[in-house]
């Protein structure tokens, strides 16, 4: 198709505000999806059930509308995902910038409103949920126009829910946002802004076509990672795959690679033909790293290959996913994963406990540190607090870029939050005269405990958060250990800033001593920088462990008693020759556990 | 098949529960002793063949055994085989010179009599019918019908038990100069009436009951008795005062129990009679066993007892056939850890692994 009757757009909302529904409502009235298909919310693939009938992941769905062509390409909802989103972004011209009538503008919404105005997309602004009782047309209206410097009379108003005002938006998408602008006999490029995994056929790339022709049988190379493969096949979703045979510049579609390994093909790579290959790749290609570490165990040991096995699997649809083999003292078997945030990890960890049925258990995130060894100018990455060497020259954390936005009473606590995480306060700006956006510059580690928490019980709920990680920056770090009779326990090792250094290790060691029960002798809990003894406790001794009576009316039952109390004895760990239930170690390391704290 | 050489008789009448006891008991029924003491005897006949015709040891347990009608519990002794030892248990409350002569001349040579304590509060706290008075009257009328082995039974760790009432409960029991003690920590048992009424206050005492264990044996070492047994203790001297019945189920022999309740361990297999004293009686009026429940002993089990129950002593443990049952890493540990003593073929418990006793066992056995 001509590029002037294209039109490539994005939806950005938060979570809640409405996106799927009017991804949905479009589709309706596009007629893409007749009502007796029509599925609520037809755009999210992931529940298995509405899998069915859509071969692959519809991460970009093509729509006719008045003899235009419009492709509306999905993204990531969250801040961990930033790099997906705006390669999303950079495979647009426009974006709907969708906002809660009721609720205003969020954090998240924020950050992916700058990220679209920085990817100089065109905003088309769109309140929602204007026939909720508690909505504020206006109000929302005017937060949105500020934010983009446009007029309020610009905006427009909408129900997704019952279609009211969806039409205009369609006819707003046409008029408002630009038609793409490549060049149709350049040789090809697309940028690959998403990619999926399919069982039979490999990976398969999303891709909005730059310039020049794709076809089927082409012989295609990734211009970043150098991979190179055969288009099996290409086309684009409808919201089914439909095969073509050319996707044009300015076209949106996929191509199936047969690639076995999503690893091969990188979000935001540019794809060439190798016979008529472009010189230089689309702009913005960044390896993304995983920013978040946690190590990951079976509760079970026994079910150590199945969490290997489903690791395997998820990693064939999630590129960002790290892992490797990880042995604890402590927990056994497992692994060491690294994710793009918090809540990156959340979502791998809901998908390995309910698509693969897994009981696990997952110590306390830590973040990546960089450090430089002793007359080295090198800097070595650390996933795991006990590899972070006793001495060092120097080493790093990342920092992050906190974006709050709170009604203005909360503005206190969450700098008093912000303070003694060590935030250093930015900017801080009124969207409205009830809403503050403040900004600040974190260290990442601040965050990954229980920042949410925290945040959202001091601000009753009412705060929305978001962060950007901005670069490493030097710390005054320094690696706790926690020494069980005298044998440092491996997955219990922290990082912190020194100044916290003494605190977290008592507490530590305060919980331990609760948990280990008492031995046949006394037991050392420490807390120790290196070879300095921080903190302290002791497990007495038991001074009895006796069956009071046992004659020959008792004796089996005694030795069944006994039978389990050895039965309990191989459930236990040996630390420094210390028997301590698993249980123990949980109770400091699961994440679930520390957050209450 | 080679015959059991002991045998324990269960009655199980008192006149009222103890709120810490577990035993199999019935409160009153005065009226159902003759009965009892046929059916008694009745099974006796039924399981004759099993032991030997003169047997080491014969022992009454209860219950209270000294509450069963006189007449009924003379019948009873009489018809009992004679042996080397024959002890009963008795309650203070229930001895009288009358008794303490009966006793005596049923051939009944060793007594164990169920003090408890020597504080009138602790025994009301426990239960007990008996007041410190009547211990002390019990144990004199005893001795002067000539009964010279006589055994008293002490519970530590009563609720309010202070470290002091402990000491003077134990020179109240060695001033009467018995032949033999048992001392047994309270166990109160997660929901009985006794742990809802006083658990809460055990627990605050927790700390200090932990001690009590080494003050008893502290204590009754330096009188002079002999630490033989996790919870006996015996005089020292010529003369061999344990427990010999006892002593047989420690050293894993086998024995023949009569009575409600009765356990027997017979040639690897154990079997315990039916708790219900209308169902026993009833079976044995028609001349057939009560209901009972059995257990298999593999070589395992038996293994596994033999360590458990040999540990217990302050003999050696002969290990021959043993090693099968044993974790051999942990002994090192253990013996590294001053708990345990290897000499040869026989492992010994150290007095701070007779302390931990139980644990030890647990991580010795593979």
């Amino acid at each position: 198709m001509e590029q002037s009757r294209i039109r490539n757009f994005s939806i950005i909302a938060h979570i809640d505000h409405g996106k799927s529904t009017l991804a949905d409502r479009i589709l309706q009235l596009t007629d893409t999806v007749s009502a007796r298909e029509m599925r609520e919310q037809v755009l999210d693939t992931m529940d298995l059930e509405r899998e069915r009938g859509i071969t692959i992941k519809a991460q970009a769905v093509r729509v006719r509308w008045k003899g235009y062509q419009l492709n509306l390409i999905d993204t990531p909802g969250h801040v961990d995902f930033t790099y997906e989103v705006s390669r999303s972004l950079q495979a647009c011209e426009g974006a709907l910038l969708v906002v809660d009538a009721a609720q205003g503008i969020e954090a998240q919404t924020l950050a992916n409103a700058y990220l679209a105005i920085e990817n100089n997309l065109e905003i088309v602004p769109v309140v929602n949920k204007i026939d909720l009782p508690a909505a504020d047309p206006d109000g929302a209206s005017a937060e949105v126009a500020d934010l983009i410097g446009d007029d309020a009379d610009h905006v427009l108003r909408i129900s997704a829910k019952t279609g009211q005002g969806v039409e205009a938006v369609l006819d707003a998408i046409v008029d408002r946002i630009p038609a793409p602008t490549g060049d149709p006999a350049a040789p090809p490029r697309a940028l690959i802004f998403d990619s999926s995994y399919d069982q039979y056929r490999g990976v398969v790339a999303f891709v909005r076509v730059v310039d020049g022709v794709f076809r089927p049988r082409d012989q295609l190379r990734a211009m970043a990672l150098g991979t190179r493969f055969e288009a099996q096949e290409i086309g684009f979703m409808s919201p089914t795959n439909l095969p073509v045979q050319e996707l044009h510049a300015g076209e949106v579609g996929y191509v199936i690679t047969g690639l076995k390994d999503v690893s091969e093909l990188r979000v935001g790579d540019t794809l060439t033909a190798e016979k008529n290959p472009a010189a230089e790749p689309v702009s913005g290609y960044k390896e993304v790293k995983p920013m978040v570490f946690a190590g990951l165990f079976p509760t079970e040991s026994d079910d150590y290959p199945e969490l290997r096995d489903a690791l395997d699997k998820l990693k064939l649809n999630d590129a960002a996913l790290f892992y490797e083999p990880e042995t604890s003292q402590a927990l056994g078997f497992g692994f060491r994963c690294g994710f793009l945030g918090l809540l990156h990890m959340e979502i791998v960890r809901e998908r390995l406990e309910r698509e693969f049925d897994l009981d696990l258990i997952v110590t306390a995130p830590n973040v990546a540190y960089r450090v430089r060894a002793i007359n080295d100018t090198g800097w070595t990455e650390v996933h795991t607090p006990s590899d972070l060497p006793d001495s060092f020259e120097e080493v790093e954390e990342p920092y992050i870029k906190a974006s709050i936005i709170v009604p203005k009473e909360f503005v206190g606590a969450v700098m008093e939050l912000n303070n003694g995480r060590r935030g250093h306060f930015d900017h801080m700006e009124y969207l409205s005269p009830e809403r503050v956006h403040l900004t600040y510059e974190m260290p990442l580690a601040e965050i990954v405990l229980d920042y949410y928490d925290q945040l959202k019980s001091r601000t009753r709920g009412y705060a929305s958060f978001d962060y950007d990680v901005s670069g490493f920056r030097p710390g005054d770090l320094a690696r706790v250990d926690i020494l069980v009779g005298g044998e440092s326990v491996d997955a219990l090792s922290l990082i912190v800033h020194r100044e916290f250094a003494f605190e977290r290790g008592k507490s530590l060691v305060e919980k331990l001593r609760q948990e280990i029960p008492r031995q046949m002798f006394d037991v050392a809990i420490q807390a120790a920088i290196g070879a300095r003894i921080i903190a302290r406790e002791t497990v007495k001794a038991r001074r009895k462990d006796v069956l009071a009576k046992c004659y020959g009316g008792d004796i089996s039952r005694k030795r069944k008693l006994l039978e389990k109390q050895k039965k309990g004895k191989k459930r236990m760990k040996q630390v420094g020759g210390v028997e301590v239930p698993q249980e123990a170690f949980l109770a400091v390391l699961n994440l679930n556990e520390t957050s209450k704290r | 098949m080679a015959l059991a050489r002991h045998l324990y008789v269960h009655l199980p009448f008192c006149s009222s529960r103890c709120g810490y006891c577990d035993f199999v008991t019935v409160i009153g029924r005065f009226g159902e002793h003759a009965r009892y003491v046929d059916a008694l005897l009745r099974e006796f006949e039924l399981e004759r063949e099993t032991l030997a015709w003169e047997p080491e040891t014969v022992y009454l347990g209860g219950g209270t055994p000294t509450l069963t009608e006189p007449r009924e519990l003379e019948r009873l002794l009489r018809a009992l085989p004679g042996s080397a030892e024959l002890t009963i248990e008795a309650n203070p409350e229930t001895v009288t010179d009358e008794l303490a002569a009966l006793l005596k001349r049923s051939g009944v040579d060793r007594v164990s009599l169920g003090a408890q304590s020597f504080n009138a509060t602790h025994l009301e706290t426990l239960g007990r019918a008996a007041r410190p008075d009547d211990v002390r009257r019990a144990f004199a009328q005893l001795r002067a019908a000539g009964i010279d082995n006589i055994s008293l039974d002490l519970i530590y760790g009563i609720p309010g038990q202070t470290p002091d009432d402990l000491a003077r409960d134990l020179a109240e029991a060695v001033a009467l100069e018995p032949e033999h003690l048992s001392a047994y920590e309270l166990e109160a048992k997660p929901g009985t009436r006794f742990t809802h009424a006083y658990g809460a206050e055990l627990e605050r005492q927790s700390d200090s009951l932990e001690t009590y264990f080494e003050r008893v044996v502290e204590t009754l070492d330096a009188a002079g008795y002999r630490w033989y047994e996790t919870a006996n203790f015996c005089r020292a001297g010529e003369r061999d005062l344990r427990a010999r019945h006892n002593l047989g189920y420690w050293r894993g022999d086998d024995y023949l129990g009569l009575g409600v309740g009765a356990v027997s361990t017979l040639d690897g297999v154990r079997h315990r009679n039916a708790p219900s004293l209308r169902r026993y009686l009833e079976a044995l009026e028609r001349g057939v066993r009560p209901p009972r429940e059995l257990e298999e002993l593999t070589p395992e089990i038996r293994r596994t007892e033999r360590v458990m129950l040999g540990l217990r002593l302050d003999e050696p443990l002969d290990l021959t056939g043993l090693d099968a049952a044993l974790d051999s890493r942990e002994l090192e540990r253990l013996t590294a850890l001053g708990l345990a003593v290897q000499t040869g073929r026989t492992l010994a418990l150290t007095p701070r692994g007779r302390f931990l006793g139980g644990g030890v066992t647990a991580r010795l056995l593979a």
